[in-house]
């Protein structure tokens, strides 16, 4: 490993099955920001109703050791129950949600519409001078369509953050 | 498991008792009358009132670190909750089993600024290994256990548990903890158990060395007993040489020739020259502290090394490592043993003479020598003379540190044989750490001699607690080295500040003397070498709390010192190898750390 190797800026999606209890994302939350660590996305929500477990999806990034250190110190945490890398603990999806409003006339509300249509987003509201969009994927393909809707009247955005899930049949 | 019904009260001193909890540090409030009043009717379940809850919480470490049981607070809500953060800042970064139980406001008027009302779990949050907000009495005797459970097993800390005054008094569920008072955690599930492979590559790593060096830490007092004895066998059998950390001191016998001193910052030449130099680094229970290794790009860099701790995060969080094995380290050094054994492993031997005629040639510099005199007292001879004529009594002695010059005196100059008889605070550095946790010392040992070192700015921190040590007769020696600065700071600023001695002259200073006395204490004075003896004896004879002022050399320095940010082989050794800078020089980032 070169010191060059060592010293790279990684990005990671990692998984987090916790205990759905009282405070526990403002102890993942402190834990990132105690530590100086960064938090590019972060999504949550309960997916297991019986036995109380919440999935949290975080996108972070820093060195080899930092990414290291991030999930040793997640998993330190008495509430967290798992954590997993998916960014090399194997093949991974991701995916994004972003709702996209954009407010025009004439030639550009058409040009959103077109470009909105090879983006396979979809039209969830509309008025006379306003559109909003929903469009899915990878962060990188919502983040040109909103690139591609500023010069077309965008006014607004909502995005979900990352949420990712191991390929195959394996669970968390 | 039975259960029974009672009032939350009622189920908290139950759930102490059957955790074991023999005494809790605390001070009523408000909101805990009603708990205050179950622990009144009872017996059993002793409560030691202190002055002020930060040295509760002080009082518990000491307590939990003398014992290596978990110590037990008990304070109100609001400012009663706030007060204990420092003392959970110290033991969380100490490694200290507590649990901290405060009262809160009641469950209907949480949120709504109320009277003595604090987010304590919110507060609390980054600085205790878990915390809860008890919502449900029929749920207070599970988290109690739990929270007992998780303060002492895996990397111990602090666990605070608040509890609104409603649960307190309303009747609810009490469920005995299983048999063996184990629970089982649905997330929780510390390693203890070391990789077996990863065990034998540090054995071969152990048997090729050259230079091979054990570094010792907290982990292994904290580990217990039979870690302590399972290291002191391996190093023996090994022959391999051994330095501890300033947590670790105790973990390996302090007059074994094989024992280098303590590491680090104020460490000894012989060990940080050997840290620097070792081939192979065997690193059990520490943690790479930045006081331990000086610039990192500089530390040990030829070494492969080895490192045995059982909290996964500690493992290349400072210093990347060849070998890491997560575990406890009894049962990792009860492997490796056995494995040793069974390998019918050697070490080599050759390579070993060599290395130890290097370290002996190292330990003739007698780094920890200073110039004596017999006019003014020096420090380091004061507290030789505390530890020899403590060794004459006979009795079995703990030592607690205040934070500071004083602090790492006692580490260089006192002698420990065995874990648990020393209390200081590391991690933290926290000033006013050593008097409360030798009052809590005391408590846990009746019949030992406990004596806290003192530097005159720290005392002053939790004075105030003279006071609880008489109201409970314990006899705690605090002998006050005064220099009337605040030491360390004085040192830096003369070191790296130009000599500017910025808000860290203490001249105006109360009589300590007439202030043990006015609580009821005794109160001794040395003035001069010839005096010290004498009133030591009288501290050491007498049955009441005692503060010893001991007027020292006010301007002596504590050597060897390695500035931050340098080298191991960058040591500095004494005032003729330092010279002042006006602007911190290019070791120092000239503030303290």
């Amino acid at each position: 490993m070169t010191n060059n190797d060592k010293d790279d800026i990684l990005r990671h999606t990692v998984s987090v099955l916790v205990d759905n209890e009282s405070g526990v994302l403002a102890r993942v939350i402190g834990l990132f920001s105690g530590r100086g660590y960064n938090i590019e996305s972060l999504t949550v929500a309960e997916t297991d109703h019986v036995e109380n477990l919440s999935k949290i999806t975080i996108v972070t990034s820093g060195t080899r050791q930092v990414i290291e250190q991030i999930k040793a110190q997640l998993d330190r945490l008495v509430p967290v129950r798992k954590v997993v890398d998916l960014t090399i603990d194997g093949p991974s999806v991701e995916r994004e949600m972003a709702l996209v409003k954009v407010a025009g006339e004439g030639e550009h509300r058409v040009e959103a519409l077109r470009i909105a249509d090879i983006f396979r987003a979809r039209v969830i509201d509309s008025s006379n001078s306003s559109f909003v969009f929903e469009v899915f994927g990878k962060a990188g393909k919502v983040d040109a369509f909103i690139k591609l809707m500023e010069p077309l009247g965008l006014v607004d955005v909502s995005r979900t953050g990352v949420v990712a899930i191991s390929r195959g049949a394996e669970g968390l | 498991m039975s259960t029974k019904e009672m009032t939350g009260s009622e189920i908290i001193i139950q759930a102490l008792k059957d955790q074991g909890v023999d005494v809790m540090f605390g001070l009523p409030g408000g909101v805990l009358l009603p708990l205050y009043d179950a622990l009144f009717k009872q017996n059993g379940l002793r409560h030691i009132l202190v002055k002020h809850e930060q040295a509760a919480v002080h009082a518990a470490e000491g307590y939990a670190r003398s014992t290596g049981k978990v110590g037990t607070v008990l304070v109100t809500s609001g400012p009663g909750a706030t007060n204990t953060v420092t003392g959970l800042v110290d033991a969380m970064m100490d490694s200290v089993p507590l649990v901290c139980l405060t009262g809160q406001v009641p469950s209907s008027l949480i949120g709504n600024d109320a009277f003595q009302e604090a987010d304590i779990t919110g507060i609390t949050r980054g600085c205790t290994k878990h915390n809860y907000l008890v919502k449900d009495v029929n749920d207070l005797g599970r988290v109690l256990h739990e929270a007992y459970y998780v303060a002492r097993t895996g990397r111990p800390g602090p666990v605070l548990v608040d509890i609104p005054k409603d649960v307190l008094l309303s009747l609810g569920t009490y469920q005995t903890p299983g048999k063996n008072s184990a629970v089982e955690h649905k997330s929780y599930k510390p390693q203890v158990k070391g990789d077996t492979a990863a065990i034998k590559e540090a054995i071969d790593l152990i048997k090729k060395a050259k230079k091979p060096l054990f570094y010792g830490g907290g982990g292994i007092v904290n580990s217990g007993d039979a870690a302590c004895t399972l290291f002191t066998q391996l190093v023996k059998m090994t022959g391999i040489p051994c330095s501890l950390t300033l947590m670790g001191l105790g973990a390996f016998p302090g007059s074994d020739d094989q024992f280098l001193g303590m590491m680090g910052m104020h460490g000894t030449y012989e060990a940080n020259m050997a840290m620097h130099d070792c081939d192979v680094m065997i690193n059990i229970g520490a943690r790479f502290d930045d006081r331990v290794t000086g610039a990192l790009d500089k530390f040990s860099p030829d070494s492969k090394k080895i490192h045995v701790d059982i909290d996964p995060s500690s493992i290349n969080k400072n210093v990347v490592v060849d070998v890491p094995i997560i575990g406890d380290v009894a049962h990792v050094l009860e492997e490796l043993i056995k494995h040793w054994k069974a390998d019918q492993a050697q070490v080599n031997t050759k390579s070993l003479d060599k290395w130890w005629k290097q370290i002996n040639d190292w330990r003739t510099k007698d780094s920890l020598k200073y110039t004596s005199s017999n006019k003014v007292i020096k420090p380091q001879y004061a507290l030789e003379r505390i530890r020899d004529l403590a060794l004459e009594t006979g009795k079995d002695t703990f030592y607690t540190t205040e934070v500071g010059q004083h602090q790492m005196w006692a580490a260089q100059h006192l002698c420990f044989e065995k874990p648990k008889r020393w209390m200081t605070s590391g991690g933290l550095g926290t000033m006013g750490y050593g008097f409360p946790s030798a009052m809590g010392v005391q408590v846990a040992h009746p019949d030992g001699l406990v004596v806290a070192i003192a530097g005159d700015g720290s005392f002053q921190m939790n004075l105030q607690e003279i006071a609880t040590l008489m109201a409970y007769r314990l006899p705690v020696k605090c002998f006050i080295l005064n220099n009337k600065f605040l030491g360390m700071v004085r040192q830096w600023q003369e070191m790296f500040h130009g000599e500017r001695y910025s808000e860290s002259v203490i001249e105006d200073q109360p009589d300590f003397v007439k202030l043990a006395e006015a609580y009821g204490a005794l109160g001794l004075r040395a003035n001069n070498p010839g005096e010290l003896d004498d009133v030591i004896k009288q501290a050491y004879a007498s049955d009441l709390p005692t503060i010893v002022d001991i007027r020292t050399d006010p301007e002596e320095n504590v050597f060897p010192m390695i500035p931050s940010g340098a080298a191991h082989n960058e040591i500095i050794l004494g005032p003729e190898d330092s010279e002042s800078s006006e602007n911190g020089g290019s070791v120092s980032s000239g503030v303290l750390v």
